[in-house]
């Protein structure tokens, strides 16, 4: 089968990330930008859906700025055949890239779409549930484990009061948790051979989809810091402490 | 137009979730909304109706009992949102696994770009969130006529859950799609108050070196009448289950007191127990950076800090 998957260019999870002096955005001139933590792992599961024979084709997209083809070239690296780079220099919400994913499956039938469970920069958390449901198709989100059978899939869930198993019907949308497995370096002769992996260029004009924003960002803003505390010398003073002066015991 | 609210509940009871979102739909209907409305989906659900109806500021609750609907499976739930969606401006659940898992579908399917985890509520339109881990908060105004949303539990207050005295209704529950069948569900449960509403939190992180090592927390957190949790680096160590985790990608916690023992406090930490009203961290490292969000620091040896600990609490508890 074929899958998809999705990766996002964003402020590396390192970063201390600043506020813009003038309170509209957050500051990323200069800044160290990576895969989404989340999509690493989607392209190590697909790599390994290959390796094991079930899987023939993994196409990566990336949507943004010219500079997503590095985060694609990265995803080849590591082990995907192709890419598809959709350029657009407007900041792109959820709701946009699922229309803009839609249309690319539309076009190129995967079976399976792994992205990750959240972009760590809009922490927005929606993406493939909306794809899912533009789509029609059956999803499993915050996966920690995937057994592909023959026309469906079992699939683990992360959820609040454990874990949760069930049966999605294929074609799916699988959204990964950080438990699922643990991402590969790509080897120098793969970074080598990844040059010359094709990335296709579209528009969002091209794939006929409106991706103009619905939410308007009036500031943003630093949060309120937390004032520095003491330290104290043992739990003695500790509990001492936190009876008589903070009340929480 | 009235206000949507879907309840998270277990059939029985209404989840403490619920009723944190709907302060936050009572902060909407103060900006002009309309009435509260619930939406208890289940199967056997009637006793989780009442107890949504008693929830004070609730006019009505819809009730869509019916098989299809028993393990919240996200297509079968969105559909059955979508059909009632033309009746509200607003639509609420919580951000917390059950709410993040479906809601954004019915966003897709109404045209809508769902606001996510709000953190506060400016007005009808308007919504503070978290981004970047909490290292920013964002204000964002939405376009789309029906606002689809998810609440970030921590910073609403529980709307009582007695005093109020909604009619409740029957609605059809839709038709089981039949595209995904729930298997099995292992809880880690316990009998020790829930991550996300407890008064005290204690968390290990890698620095407790093993599972085995969380014993050396347990009576603490049982004469503390505590919840435990941990950092990633102990879940993905395999020591404790992953419900336990707190942060970024975890849980958000916001406790009366949130003990912190051998976490280091990255930034994905932070961002889910920063808002807790009183910090301790005990680290043998001065350096660590969860001292600096901490209001009491114990600079020790984590082994030797806990059995101190549980001795100087049995002393002034008893
Ligand atoms: C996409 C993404 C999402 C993430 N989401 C989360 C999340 O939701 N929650 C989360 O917690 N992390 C998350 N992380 C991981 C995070 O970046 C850190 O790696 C993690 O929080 C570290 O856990 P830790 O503090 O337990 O471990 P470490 O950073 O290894 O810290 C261990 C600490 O224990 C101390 N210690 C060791 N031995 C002792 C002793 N005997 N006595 C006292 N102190 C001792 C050490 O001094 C050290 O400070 C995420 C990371 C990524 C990339
Ligand atoms: N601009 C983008 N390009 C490619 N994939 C994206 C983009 N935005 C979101 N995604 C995918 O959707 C997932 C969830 O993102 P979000 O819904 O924004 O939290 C990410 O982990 C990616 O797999």
């Amino acid at each position: 089968m074929k899958v998809l998957v999705p990766v996002k260019r964003v402020i590396d999870y390192n970063v201390k990330i600043r506020v813009k002096a003038d309170n509209t955005g957050v500051e990323t001139a200069n800044v160290k930008m990576s895969m989404n933590p989340f999509d690493e792992i989607s392209v190590e599961e697909a790599i390994r859906m290959k390796e094991a024979g079930t899987v023939e084709e993994i196409i990566v997209v990336s949507m943004g700025v010219q500079q997503c083809q590095e985060t694609i070239r990265t995803a080849l690296a590591m082990g995907a055949d192709r890419g598809i780079h959709v350029k657009s220099d407007e900041d792109l919400e959820p709701l946009a890239v699922a229309k803009l994913l839609k249309a690319i499956v539309d076009k190129e039938s995967p079976e399976l779409v792994i992205l990750g469970k959240q972009a760590i920069d809009d922490d927005s958390n929606q993406t493939g549930q909306m794809l899912a449901a533009l789509l029609g198709w059956s999803q499993g989100t915050f996966v920690s484990k995937i057994e592909l059978g023959d026309g469906s899939a079992k699939v683990t869930r992360e959820v609040d009061s454990g874990l949760e198993t069930i049966e999605v019907d294929l074609p799916t949308i699988v959204t990964v948790d950080l438990r699922l497995n643990e991402p590969r370096y790509a080897s120098l002769p793969n970074i080598m051979k990844a040059k010359k992996k094709p990335i296709d260029e579209v528009a969002p004009a091209d794939l006929g989809i409106d991706t103009a924003p619905r939410l308007q960002t009036l500031k943003v803003e630093e949060p309120p810091v937390r004032q520095a505390g003491v330290m104290v010398d043992s739990v003695a003073a500790l509990v001492d402490k936190l009876k008589n002066e903070a009340r929480v015991i | 137009m009235a206000i949507l609210v879907i309840a998270e509940h277990d059939n029985a009871n209404v989840q403490a979730s619920t009723l944190n979102t709907v302060t936050a739909a009572a902060e909407l209907s103060g900006h002009g909304a309309g009435d509260i409305v619930l939406l208890v989906a289940g199967s056997e659900c009637a006793a989780a109706a009442e107890a949504a109806a008693k929830v004070a500021g609730v006019s009505k609750v819809l009730v869509a009992d019916d098989a299809a609907q028993e393990n919240a499976l996200a297509e079968n739930l969105a559909s059955l949102v979508v059909g009632l969606a033309g009746d509200y401006s607003h639509i609420l659940a919580p951000a917390s696994t059950f709410g993040k898992n479906f809601l954004p579908r019915v966003a897709a399917l109404l045209d809508v770009q769902q606001i996510s985890e709000i953190s506060a509520v400016v007005d009808g339109e308007t919504f503070v969130r978290p981004i970047y881990a909490g290292n920013a908060m964002a204000t964002v105004k939405s376009a789309d006529p029906t606002k689809v949303i998810t609440v970030r539990t921590t910073t609403f207050d529980p709307a009582p859950a007695e005093g109020g005295s909604g009619a409740v209704e029957p609605v059809d529950a839709g038709d089981d799609g039949g595209q995904s069948r729930f298997v099995e569900r292992a809880e880690s449960g316990g009998d020790r108050p829930e991550l996300t509403t407890a008064r005290v939190i204690i968390s290990g992180g890698r620095g407790m070196g093993s599972g085995e090592s969380f014993d050396l927390i347990e009576p603490i957190a049982d004469k503390l009448g505590a919840a435990m949790g941990a950092s990633r680096a102990a879940v993905d160590a395999g020591y404790v289950p992953n419900d336990w985790q707190v942060g970024q990608t975890g849980k958000v916690v916001a406790p009366e007191l949130y003990v912190a023992i051998g976490i280091s406090g990255a930034i994905q930490h932070l961002a889910g127990m920063k808002d807790s009203k009183v910090i301790v961290a005990i680290n043998k490292d001065e350096e660590a950076p969860i001292f600096q969000v901490a209001d009491y620091g114990l600079v020790a040896d984590l082994f030797q800090a806990l059995p101190e600990l549980d001795a100087e609490l049995a002393k002034i508890l008893s």
